[in-house]
C-alpha cells in the first residue's frame, strides 16, 4: 500500500529536482516549462534570427502591397496612364514573388528549427529513461512511457511547427495597427484599446481551461497506450482465456474517456475565435459610440471614426491569431510536462559522484552480512554472507521465493542493498561505476529477453564486436548452432517480438550463447536452461564446464543434476543461507539438500534411491 | 482517397451531428454576411449623421447578431468536436477489436510499436482532418458561390480571366497531394520503428543493463530518431510551400485583374469604381480558397495514416469460426488424427508431421522432447491457436474446426509455457479466465497451485498489485499464479506447457499431487522436462523432430525406447553415483 501511494505521488508531481510535490503544485511551474521547452530552440538562434529579418521583411511587404493596389488605381487607371499601369502591375508581382520567396523560406527554415528541437527532446527523454533503474519500468506501464514520446511531444509538435513565425507576424502588425491609431486619434485609440485587458483576461482564462483539457487528455491517452500495450502484449491470454470482450471493455473505459477529455480540450481553445468575434463587433460599437461622444464634444472628426472602426476590424484578426497561438502553447505546454516529469526524475541507483571504475576483476566475490528488502519491512535477503573464490562455481538452491534471483539482483546491482556490504576483489561494488561492474559479467537472465531483430545480432549483443565465427562459436557452445543451422534464413533469421517465433528452449540457448560471448570474468545463470530438455542440457553443461574454468560463476537451477559439480552450493530458505558445502558434503548432511536432492528421484525406481542411500 | 473514404463510414452514426454542424456553419454566414452591412449603417446613418439613437440601436443590433453568430459558431464546435472525436474512439476500437480476433499466427507478425502508433497518431491525423472539414467544409463553398455570383456581376469579362486560375489551382493542390502523401507514409512508418526501439528498450530494460548496452541502445535510438526527424523536415519542408504558393496565386490574380481590367478601364470600358468593387470580391473569394487549401494540405497525411489503419482492419484472422460452428459440452476425449504442420505455409519445415495421438477423458498424457521438437506446437493446436495443415484435432470425436472458438477454448484451460501475468492484483490474475468466480473457488485454485501459502505471506496477500507482467514475484511464483488461473476455469481439458520449469521439485511434487487429486475426470497435458514429472502418466508422449518417437508408459518406454532411456540417464542414470565419487 505504501509503495502504491509513494510510487503514484512520485510520478505525479516532482519536476525541479528533489521536489515530490502533488500533482496542482504543477500549474505554477508554467513559466518554468516553457523556458526549458524555449531552450530547446536555443541551437538554432541563428537560424531563427534569420527568420525573423525574413519575418520583418515579409510584414513590410504584406503592409506595402494593398498599399500599391490603391496607387494603381488611383494615380494610374484613374489617370489612364497605361504604361504607369504596366510598370506597378510588374512591381506588384514582383512585390508578389518577393513575398512568396521570404514566407517559403520562413516556412523551410523553421520546418527543420521545430523538427530538431523535437529529436533533441525525445533524445533527451530516451536517454534519460536509460538512466533510470529496473523498478521504474516494473512499476510503471510501458504504453504509458511510450506515450510521453509520441502523443506527448506530439502535442509539443503542434505548437512549436509552424506558429513561431505566425507569432511573430501577428505582434508586428498589432503593433502597426496600435501605432497607427494613436497618431491619428489618441482618444479614440485609449477607447479602442479598452477592449484589449478584457481579450487577454478572456485568452488568459481558456488558456489555462485548454491546459489542464490537454493534461487530463494527455494522461488518460497515456492510461489508454499502457492499457493497449499490456493486452496486445499478453494477447496470447486473452486469447487462450476467450476474455477478449473483458480486455475490450477495459479498453473502452479509457477510450471513451478519451474520447470526453478530447472533445473538451479541443472545444477550448476553438471557443476563442468566436467569443473574440463578440468583443470585436462590441469593441466596434464602443468606438461608434465613444466617437459620436467625442465628435459633438469636438474632440474628433467624422472620418477618424470611420478609420477608427476599421482599425479595430483589422485589430481583431492578429489578436486572434495570437489568442489561438497561446492556446496551442498551452496545449504544448501540457504535453512538455509530461515529458520533463521523467526528464526530471532523479536515477535512483545513480553512481556515487567520485565513483571509480573497476578495474579488471581476479573474480573474489563476498556478500558480507547483507540486508534487503523490496519494500520496506519485508526482509527478502537477511544477514547473508557468502564468499567466491575467483574461479570458482557457486551453485544456489532452494525453494521458489526463497530468494535467488535476488541475491543476483544485488549482485548486478540492478538494486542496492540496505545493509551489509558487497564486494569483488575487496572493492566494495557501491563505490564503482555500475557500468565498468556490469562490463565484466556475463548473465542469463531467468526471464529470457531477446530483441527483434536477426538471430546473430542477438547473441552479438553480448559483445558487440565480435566476428560472425565468434558469434557462431558462442552459438556452437550454447548448442543452438543446430537449430540455427536448420532455419531457412540461419543465422540472418528475424525474431519475432520477444523471440516468439522460437521454442522458449531454443531462446534460451540464444541467451546462453549471448552471455557466453560477452566472455565475462564472472558467470551468472539464473535457471539458463528451465526449459531444455535433460539431453541438451547435458550438452550444454559440458561445454560450460570447460568455460567456466578459471571464471567466477554463480548457477541458479533446480534441477539438482546440473549443479553437481560446483565447487560449492549453497542452500537458500527465506532469504538465508541454511546449507552451505558441496554437493557430496550436504548430501551427507541428510540436511534439506539431501531431501531436495533425493525427491527428484521420488518413485523414479528404488535403484537409484538406494544409491544414494548405500553410499552415504 | 479512396482509403479515407472507407473509413469515413465510421462517421455514419454521427451524421445527424454532422450535419448539423453544417447547418449552424451556413448560419454563422449568413449572419456574417450582414454584419458589414451593420457597420456600413452605423457609419453612414449614425456617425455621419452624429445619430446617437441610430448608433445605440446599431450598435446593440450589432452586438446582438454577433452573439448569435459566435453562439452558432460554438454551437458547431461542439459538434464537429463530438463527431470528430467519437469518430476516433470508434476507429481505434474497431482496430482493438480487429486484434482480438487475432490468432497466434497473426500475433507471431504482431509489432506492438507499430500497431500502436496506428491507434494513436494515426487515428489523431484523421480526426484532426474531420474536425477542420466540419468546421470549415461549407463556409468555403457558399463563400466562394457568393463572391462568384458578385464577381460575374461586376465583371463577366473580368470573372473569366478569375476563372482561369480554378484550374491552376486544382491542378498545383492536385500534385501537391501526389507527392506529399508517400511521404507521410514515411514519416509514419519511421515513426513505427521510434516505438520498435523504445517499447524494446523498456521491456528489454534487464538485459539492456545487464550487458551495459546504453550507448548502444542510445546509438540505436538516434538513428531511429535522426530518420524520423529527416523524413519529418522533408515533409514539412513539402508542406512549407502549400499556403505561400496559394497565396502567390492568388495574388497574381489579382495582379491580372488589375492589369487588363486597368486596360479596360483606361479604354472605358469598366469604372474605377467597379475594379475596385471587383478587386474587393476577389479578396473576399481568397479566403475560402485559402481555407480549401488547409484541408488540402491535410489530405495527403490523413489519406497515408488511413491506408495503415486499412491496413490492420483488412488483416485477416489465421483462424478463423466457421458459420457452422457449433458449440458443444465435451467430456474431454482430445484426438491427434495424422496431423501435419508448419509454421509458414511458404517453404517453412514441418514442424510437426503425421501425429496420431488419443487422450481418453479422465487421462493424462506426457509429452517429452528435445528443446524445439514440437511439443508447444502439439498442444497449440488443441485450442486451435494455430490451424493444422493436414489432418485434424477432435475434441469428443467432433472436428475442432466445427466448435466455436468460444466453446472449444472455454473448455480448455491452458498454462502457457510464456508465463505472462498482467498488472493487477494476484486475485484478478488468477480469475482472469472466470472474473465471477468465488473467492473460495480462487483459493482453492490455489492451493492446488501451491500458491496459496506464499500469496497469504505477502503483505496485502491476494490484494497485491502485481507490477509489469509480474515482475515483482519470483519466476516460480508466477508460474504458480498462472497454473492456478488455468486450474480456476476447472477445464474439462487441461494442458500444462512446461509449468513448473521455475519451481523446486519438492513444491512441484506437491503441485503433482494436489493435480492428481482434482483431474480425476479431467483429460490432462503436461510437458515436462523431468522424468519425475510425468512418471505417473497414464501416456508418454516423446517428440522427436516433431514426430512421435514412443508413446507408453514409463514402465514400457524404460524397456522399449532408447530415446526415452536417454533422457532418463541424462536425468539419472549416472545421477547420484557420479557426485557422490567426486
Ligand atoms: N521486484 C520485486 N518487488 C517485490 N518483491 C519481489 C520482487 N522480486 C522478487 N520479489 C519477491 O522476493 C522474493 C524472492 O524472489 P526471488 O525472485 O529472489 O526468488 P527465487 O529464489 O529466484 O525464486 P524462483 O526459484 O521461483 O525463481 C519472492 O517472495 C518474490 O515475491
Ligand atoms: N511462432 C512460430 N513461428 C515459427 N516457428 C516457430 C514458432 N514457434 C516455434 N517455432 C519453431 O517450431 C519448432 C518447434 O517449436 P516448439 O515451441 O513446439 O518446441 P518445443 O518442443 O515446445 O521446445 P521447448 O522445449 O524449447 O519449449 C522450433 O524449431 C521452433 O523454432
Ligand atoms: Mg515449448
Amino acid at each position: 500500500m505504501t509503495k502504491q501511494t509513494e510510487r503514484r505521488s512520485s510520478m505525479g508531481g516532482g519536476h525541479g529536482p528533489g521536489r515530490g510535490g502533488h500533482r496542482i503544485e504543477k500549474a505554477k511551474d508554467v513559466r518554468g516549462t516553457l523556458r526549458r521547452l524555449i531552450m530547446y530552440l536555443r541551437p538554432f538562434t541563428g537560424t531563427l534570427l534569420l527568420v525573423f529579418v525574413l519575418v520583418v521583411i515579409g510584414t513590410l511587404l504584406v503592409i506595402l502591397v494593398p498599399y500599391l493596389l490603391g496607387v494603381a488605381i488611383d494615380d494610374y487607371i484613374a489617370n489612364r496612364d497605361l504604361p504607369g499601369l504596366l510598370r506597378i502591375t510588374l512591381f506588384m508581382l514582383g512585390a508578389y514573388l518577393g513575398q512568396w520567396f521570404i514566407q517559403t523560406a520562413q516556412n523551410y527554415l523553421m520546418a527543420a528549427v521545430s523538427q530538431r528541437a523535437l529529436r533533441d527532446l525525445r533524445r533527451d527523454l530516451f536517454e534519460h529513461l536509460q538512466t533510470l533503474s529496473l523498478s521504474f519500468f516494473d512499476q510503471h506501464p510501458h504504453g504509458e512511457l511510450l506515450s510521453r514520446l509520441t502523443n506527448d511531444v506530439d502535442a509539443v509538435n503542434l505548437a512549436v511547427s509552424e506558429n513561431l513565425t505566425q507569432m511573430l507576424s501577428s505582434l508586428f502588425t498589432l503593433g502597426g495597427i496600435v501605432v497607427m491609431m494613436f497618431a491619428v486619434n489618441s482618444w479614440l485609440a485609449l477607447g479602442t484599446l479598452t477592449i484589449l485587458p478584457m481579450m487577454v483576461g478572456l485568452v488568459g482564462i481558456i488558456g489555462k481551461r485548454t491546459r489542464s483539457g490537454y493534461r487530463k487528455l494527455q494522461q488518460e491517452m497515456g492510461r489508454l497506450n499502457g492499457i493497449m500495450e499490456e493486452t496486445f502484449g499478453g494477447e496470447r491470454v486473452v486469447l487462450a482465456y476467450g476474455q477478449q470482450q473483458a480486455a475490450l471493455d477495459k479498453f473502452t473505459a479509457s477510450n471513451t474517456a478519451v474520447r470526453d477529455y478530447g472533445i473538451k480540450a479541443q472545444v477550448y481553445p476553438l471557443l476563442i475565435g468566436p467569443l473574440m468575434g463578440i468583443m470585436s463587433n462590441a469593441n466596434i460599437a464602443v468606438v461608434a459610440g465613444l466617437g459620436g461622444w467625442l465628435a459633438l464634444q469636438g474632440l474628433a472628426s467624422v472620418g477618424n471614426i470611420a478609420t477608427f472602426i476599421s482599425y479595430s476590424r483589422k485589430f481583431a484578426g492578429p489578436l486572434r491569431q495570437l489568442g489561438n497561438l497561446y492556446n496551442q502553447i498551452q496545449a504544448a505546454l501540457a504535453g512538455a510536462e509530461r515529458v520533463f516529469e521523467i526528464i526530471d526524475r532523479e536515477p535512483k541507483l545513480n553512481d556515487l559522484p567520485h565513483a571509480i571504475p573497476l578495474a579488471d576483476i581476479e573474480g573474489a566475490v563476498r556478500f558480507e552480512q547483507v540486508n534487503f528488502s523490496y519494500a520496506p519491512g519485508n526482509p527478502v535477503i537477511q544477514e547473508m554472507s557468502l564468499s567466491a573464490a575467483p574461479g570458482q562455481t557457486i551453485a544456489l538452491v532452494g525453494p521458489t521465493g526463497a530468494g535467488k534471483t535476488t541475491i543476483i539482483n544485488l549482485l548486478t546491482r540492478f538494486y542496492d542493498i540496505e545493509s551489509g556490504a558487497i564486494t569483488i576483489d575487496g572493492v566494495d561494488i557501491r563505490q564503482v561505476q555500475k557500468a565498468s561492474l556490469r562490463g565484466q559479467l556475463g548473465i542469463v537472465l531467468q526471464d529470457t529477453f531477446l530483441f527483434s531483430t536477426s538471430v546473430m545480432e542477438n547473441i552479438r549483443y553480448g559483445r558487440l564486436d565480435a566476428t560472425d565465427e565468434e558469434v557462431i562459436a558462442a552459438a556452437r557452445l550454447a548448442n543452438a548452432d543446430h537449430f540455427i543451422r536448420h532455419l531457412p534464413q540461419g543465422y540472418e533469421t528475424e525474431l519475432s517480438e520477444r523471440g516468439s517465433n522460437f521454442s522458449l528452449g531454443q531462446r534460451q540457448l540464444l541467451s546462453i550463447a549471448r552471455a557466453v560471448l560477452a566472455d565475462p570474468r564472472i558467470l551468472i545463470l539464473d535457471e539458463a536452461t528451465s526449459s531444455v530438455d535433460t539431453r541438451t542440457e547435458a550438452h550444454i553443461q559440458e561445454a560450460l564446464l570447460k568455460l567456466m574454468a578459471g571464471r567466477t560463476s554463480f548457477v541458479i537451477a533446480h534441477r539438482l543434476s546440473t549443479i553437481r559439480e560446483a565447487d560449492k552450493v549453497l542452500v537458500i530458505d527465506k532469504g538465508r543461507i541454511i546449507e552451505r558445502g558441496t554437493h557430496a558434503e550436504l548430501l551427507a548432511q541428510r540436511g534439506f539438500y539431501y531431501n531436495l536432492y533425493v525427491s527428484q528421484f521420488k518413485g523414479l525406481g528404488e535403484k537409484e534411491v538406494e544409491t544414494v542411500d548405500s553410499r552415504q | 482517397m479512396n482509403k479515407l473514404k472507407r473509413l469515413l463510414k465510421f462517421v455514419n452514426p454521427y451524421r445527424k451531428e454532422a450535419i448539423w454542424a453544417l447547418l449552424l456553419l451556413i448560419a454563422v454566414i449568413a449572419v456574417d454576411l450582414s454584419l458589414p452591412r451593420l457597420i456600413q449603417r452605423l457609419i453612414d446613418k449614425g456617425v455621419t449623421a452624429s445619430n446617437m439613437h441610430v448608433i445605440l440601436t446599431t450598435s446593440l443590433l450589432m452586438i446582438g447578431l454577433a452573439t448569435l453568430s459566435a453562439l452558432m459558431m460554438i454551437g458547431n464546435t461542439l459538434l464537429a468536436a463530438r463527431v470528430s472525436q467519437n469518430f476516433a474512439a470508434d476507429l481505434r476500437s474497431a482496430l482493438f477489436q480487429q486484434v482480438q480476433t487475432f490468432s497466434f499466427g497473426n500475433l507471431d507478425q504482431l509489432r506492438t510499436g507499430k500497431l500502436m502508433v496506428r491507434l494513436t497518431s494515426d487515428v489523431n491525423t484523421i480526426q484532426m482532418m474531420i474536425l477542420l472539414a466540419l468546421r470549415i467544409m461549407t463556409r468555403a463553398p457558399l463563400l466562394m458561390l457568393g463572391s462568384s455570383v458578385l464577381l460575374v456581376v461586376t465583371s463577366p469579362r473580368l470573372a473569366l480571366i478569375v476563372a482561369i486560375f480554378l484550374p491552376i489551382i486544382s491542378v498545383f493542390l492536385y500534385f501537391f497531394i501526389r507527392r506529399a502523401q508517400p511521404l507521410f507514409l514515411r514519416v509514419q512508418s519511421k515513426l513505427d520503428k521510434l516505438n520498435q526501439v523504445l517499447l524494446e528498450n523498456l521491456a528489454g530494460a534487464r538485459v539492456v543493463k545487464a550487458f551495459v548496452r546504453t550507448p548502444h541502445e542510445n546509438a540505436r535510438f538516434a538513428v531511429a530518431n535522426e530518420e524520423l526527424t529527416a523524413e519529418n523536415v522533408k515533409v514539412r519542408r513539402l508542406m512549407a510551400v502549400l499556403p505561400p504558393t496559394m497565396f502567390l496565386i492568388l495574388n497574381v490574380r489579382t495582379v491580372a485583374v488589375l492589369w487588363f481590367g486597368g486596360q479596360q478601364a483606361i479604354m472605358g470600358d469598366l469604372t474605377v469604381g467597379q475594379i475596385m468593387a471587383f478587386t474587393n470580391y476577389l479578396m473576399m473569394t481568397m479566403f475560402p480558397l485559402l481555407l480549401l487549401g488547409m484541408l488540402a494540405a491535410r489530405l495527403p497525411q490523413a489519406n497515408a495514416s488511413a491506408q495503415r489503419i486499412i491496413e490492420v482492419l483488412d488483416s485477416t484472422p489465421e483462424v478463423q469460426e466457421r458459420s457452422t460452428a457449433r458449440v458443444l459440452q465435451a467430456t474431454g476425449r482430445v484426438a491427434f488424427e495424422q496431423v501435419s504442420f508448419r509454421y509458414n505455409l511458404s517453404g517453412e519445415e514441418q514442424v510437426l508431421t503425421d501425429i496420431n495421438l488419443v487422450a481418453e477423458p479422465g487421462e493424462t498424457v506426457a509429452i517429452l522432447g528435445a528443446t524445439g521438437s514440437g511439443k508447444s506446437t502439439l498442444i497449440n493446436l488443441i485450442p486451435r491457436f494455430y490451424e493444422v495443415e493436414a489432418g485434424r484435432v477432435t475434441l469428443d470425436g467432433v472436428d475442432i474446426r466445427e466448435l466455436t472458438l468460444a466453446s472449444l477454448r472455454g473448455q480448455i484451460g491452458v498454462a502457457l509455457q510464456e508465463t505472462i501475468l498482467f498488472s493487477t492484483t494476484i486475485r484478478e490474475n488468477i480469475r482472469y479466465g472466470r472474473p465471477q468466480a468465488s473467492e473460495a473457488e480462487v483459493v482453492a485454485a490455489a492451493q492446488a497451485a501451491q500458491a496459496d501459502a506464499f500469496i497469504q505471506a505477502l503483505p496485502e496477500g491476494y490484494d497485491t498489485q502485481l507490477e509489469q507482467r509480474g515482475t515483482n514475484l519470483s519466476g516460480g511464483q508466477k508460474q504458480r499464479i498462472a497454473i492456478a488461473r488455468a486450474l480456476l476455469i476447472q477445464p474439462p481439458v487441461l494442458i500444462l506447457d512446461d509449468s513448473t520449469s521455475a519451481v523446486d521439485v519438492e513444491t512441484e511434487a506437491q503441485i503433482q499431487a494436489a493435480l492428481t487429486a482434482l483431474r480425476q475426470d479431467k483429460t490432462a497435458f503436461i510437458i515436462a522436462q523431468r522424468i519425475s514429472t510425468v512418471l505417473t502418466a497414464d501416456k508418454i508422449v516423446v517428440l522427436e523432430n516433431g514426430k512421435i518417437a514412443a508413446e507408453g508408459t514409463h514402465a514400457e518406454l524404460l524397456q522399449s525406447s532408447p530415446i526415452y532411456q536417454e533422457i532418463y540417464n541424462s536425468q539419472l542414470g549416472e545421477g547420484p553415483g557420479s557426485g557422490l565419487a567426486a
